[in-house]
């Protein structure tokens, strides 16, 4: 299949591919990031995670509607003021959805994979009906249209090389929360031995809202950056869930490293493939490869090494 | 079976619900619906088989799959491979290119049948099928994962997974499988119109008694050692591996058994209602038939049924006429049912309903006592 290609073709057609494999490395790491939180720290299956991430998608989507009604002189920067807000909006819901239903199933974590998937539900049908079944896309500003060109045939669009930056910068930011500050040690205590970390005067039940809320909001910011790359529907999240999982599985669910190596392995492989097969069977092949993985190795590239 | 073994099996209790839901499903259905509903009621009850499997391996053995689709949709499609090939003889297709060929293959520029669709060309073959290849499927999956001590959360998602590689599998290779679309317009079995009202009067009853045979299995398991393992299992599974117990083995076991279940239901489904679509298969169906399972009563074959017959019911009346509030419905139901009946219609049934009606039964019996001793005395 490579016969038809010159060798610089070959190069430049890697080089693109490997891009777009970026853009999509982005979308899953910041994905994962808030649901390896979730999922990998406190073991609730949040189903709706997605839906999260639509959250701040929309939350985006009025943020520029509104830059560009009323101050169109700051529409530049409107996307900051997005992120921010889309953060908040989903750190609330997230925080009202564990106060209002995880809190009761942390010992049952096969039910909460079928109430957060009710919860998705009920969202996706709130979206459908605000915002209508049809996709919205956000108005990019002047700063971030356009691409750059590194050689003839190679171009990078520059709201790619955005996301990229930004998903770095919030990879950091997570991680020094999670093992650099107070904060996540607590998080972490209680992970490992609720009713040690109970006893040694840790507020487990706060932290478990705010693990939870923080998360969803990074789901929100996740979906923030997503509106730079594509479209928004009521159904786009659920698109993303089981590959979502599959990434924070895969990586090993206890490692954020892992969750970051893994959304690598997966964005990469599908995306290179998908040049030469179709995209469909581009996925079917990668989902096939990780779950062979996942059949040989079960707990995932990057395990920690805990006797259980 | 002596007749000892058989009270065993079904004690007066449980003969008394199955002979209630055989009646139900047999005389009191088909006498007061007319044939496009009864047909409806048959397509749902296709989704008991279902929710059958998911009781014995979810609520006995806590094995949760999220992939029930993957073999539903299995057992439909081998079923429906032979109707197509049926109703695409080469005297009904001579209009197209090649002719012979189901009419997806000509549309999709293929000029012969696949090399795994020709055995489905034998009844016997497409039937045998039906059961075994979603089995092989969910016996390679259950080997993969039981036997390295994978469980829960980890199956769960591994399953869903499969569930969403077969649908973009179907989708994406429209020539080999009729994509999106699905398998459509069969027409006969062996000559046998089955679009016809009688040939559907037909299909129900034997979708009845199939359900019914799959029920005794289901109780019969239950009622076994292997249901009790399960339990103990579910519960704390590394004591039943320390008492000598091969633990992946009875999982592996009840899961294939759960697959056989809803591949019956699948070409079943494919019998009754005429067409198979990926739209059975994926992620959403799958965990759609859990929580008709879970609405039911996770712990109870009765519940399942029940449960599955309610939720479908509602789906349909709520959807014909309030499309929008639906979805809503079935996510509060979900959020419901966990939140506050984790043990479904079953559970409610056994708090409230049972002790009543069993104080009722003591009351009447107790009125009869008098009687009796009057006879006795004369």
């Amino acid at each position: 299949m490579f016969a038809d290609y010159s060798m610089a073709e070959l190069m430049s057609i890697f080089a693109m591919q490997g891009f777009a494999g970026l853009t999509l490395f982005s979308v899953f790491v910041l994905m994962a990031l808030g649901l390896a939180i979730i999922f990998g720290q406190m073991g609730v299956i949040n189903m709706a995670h997605g839906e999260f991430m639509i959250l701040g998608a929309y939350v985006t989507y009025l943020t520029s509607n509104i830059f560009a009604e009323y101050a169109q002189n700051l529409f530049s920067i409107y996307f900051f003021v997005a992120m921010i807000l889309a953060f908040v909006a989903t750190f609330l819901l997230g925080a009202l959805v564990e106060w209002g239903m995880i809190r009761f199933l942390y010992k049952r974590p096969l039910d909460t994979l079928l109430a957060t998937w009710g919860l998705s539900l009920i969202l996706q049908q709130i979206y459908r009906s605000v915002f209508g079944a049809r996709e919205v896309g956000v108005t990019l500003p002047d700063w971030l249209m356009g691409s750059v060109a590194l050689t003839d045939s190679i171009e990078i669009p520059i709201n790619g090389l955005f996301v990229m930056g930004l998903t770095v910068l919030i990879s950091i930011a997570v991680f020094i929360m999670m093992f650099r500050s107070r904060w996540g040690g607590q998080v972490r205590a209680v992970v490992q031995n609720r009713t040690m970390a109970g006893a040694v005067g840790i507020n487990t039940e706060k932290v478990d809202r705010i693990t939870f809320a923080l998360g969803c909001g990074i789901a929100g910011v996740a979906g923030s950056a997503f509106t730079m790359i594509g479209s928004t529907g009521p159904t786009s999240g659920q698109l993303y869930i089981v590959d979502t999982f599959l990434v924070v599985v895969f990586g090993g669910a206890s490692s954020l490293l892992g969750t970051i190596a893994s959304a690598f392995t997966i964005s990469q492989a599908q995306s290179s493939m998908e040049f030469f097969l179709s995209g469909s069977m581009a996925k079917v092949l990668t989902l096939l490869v990780v779950v062979g993985i996942l059949m040989l190795r079960p707990q995932g590239l990057f395990a920690l090494k805990i006797r259980r | 079976m002596s007749h000892s073994g058989f009270r065993s099996l079904l004690p007066q209790q449980d003969m008394v619900y199955f002979a209630i839901l055989a009646a139900l499903i047999f005389v009191v259905f088909p006498l007061s619906m007319d044939i496009f509903r009864l047909n409806l009621v048959g397509k749902y009850l296709t989704y008991a088989f279902v929710a059958l499997g998911l009781v014995l391996c979810w609520g006995y053995g806590g094995i949760l799959s999220l992939g029930q689709g993957v073999f539903f949709g299995l057992g439909g499609y081998c079923m429906a491979m032979f109707l197509k090939l049926e109703a695409s003889d080469p005297e009904a297709t001579k209009i197209q290119s090649t002719p012979g060929i189901p009419d997806f293959m000509d549309w999709n520029q293929l000029t012969e049948l696949p090399w795994f669709w020709e055995p489905f060309h034998s009844l016997g073959f497409s039937l045998l099928a039906v059961i075994i290849v979603p089995s092989i499927f969910a016996y390679i999956i259950g080997v993969a994962m039981f036997k390295r001590r994978v469980g829960g959360v980890y199956f769960a998602i591994i399953t869903q997974a499969f569930a969403a590689i077969l649908t973009i599998l179907i989708i994406g290779q429209q020539g080999y499988t009729g994509g999106v679309n699905g398998i459509t317009d069969l027409r006969t079995l062996k000559g046998w119109d089955i679009r016809s009202d009688e040939a559907k009067y037909i299909l129900y009853f034997v979708n009845g008694l199939l359900l019914f045979a799959c029920l005794f299995i289901a109780q019969y398991v239950r009622k076994s050692k292997l249901g009790r393992l399960l339990v103990a299992m579910r519960e704390r599974e590394d004591r039943v591996r320390f008492s000598g117990y091969d633990v992946a083995n009875f999982k592996i076991f009840v899961f294939c058994l759960g697959a056989a279940f809803a591949a019956i239901g699948g070409a079943m489904f494919t019998l009754q209602v005429g067409f198979m679509s990926p739209s059975f298969v994926g992620i959403v169906p799958s965990i759609e038939m859990v929580i008709f399972c879970a609405v039911g009563g996770r712990m109870s074959l009765m519940g399942a049924v029940y449960g599955t017959l309610l939720v479908n019911w509602a789906k349909t009346t709520f959807s014909e006429s309030f499309p929008e509030l639906w979805l809503f419905a079935m996510g509060g139901l979900f959020i419901a049912v966990v939140l506050a009946f984790p043990n479904g219609l079953a559970g409610l049934y056994q708090t409230w309903v049972a002790p009543r009606l069993s104080q009722w039964l003591r009351n009447i019996r107790a009125l009869r006592p008098p009687l009796t001793t009057a006879q006795s005395r004369s």
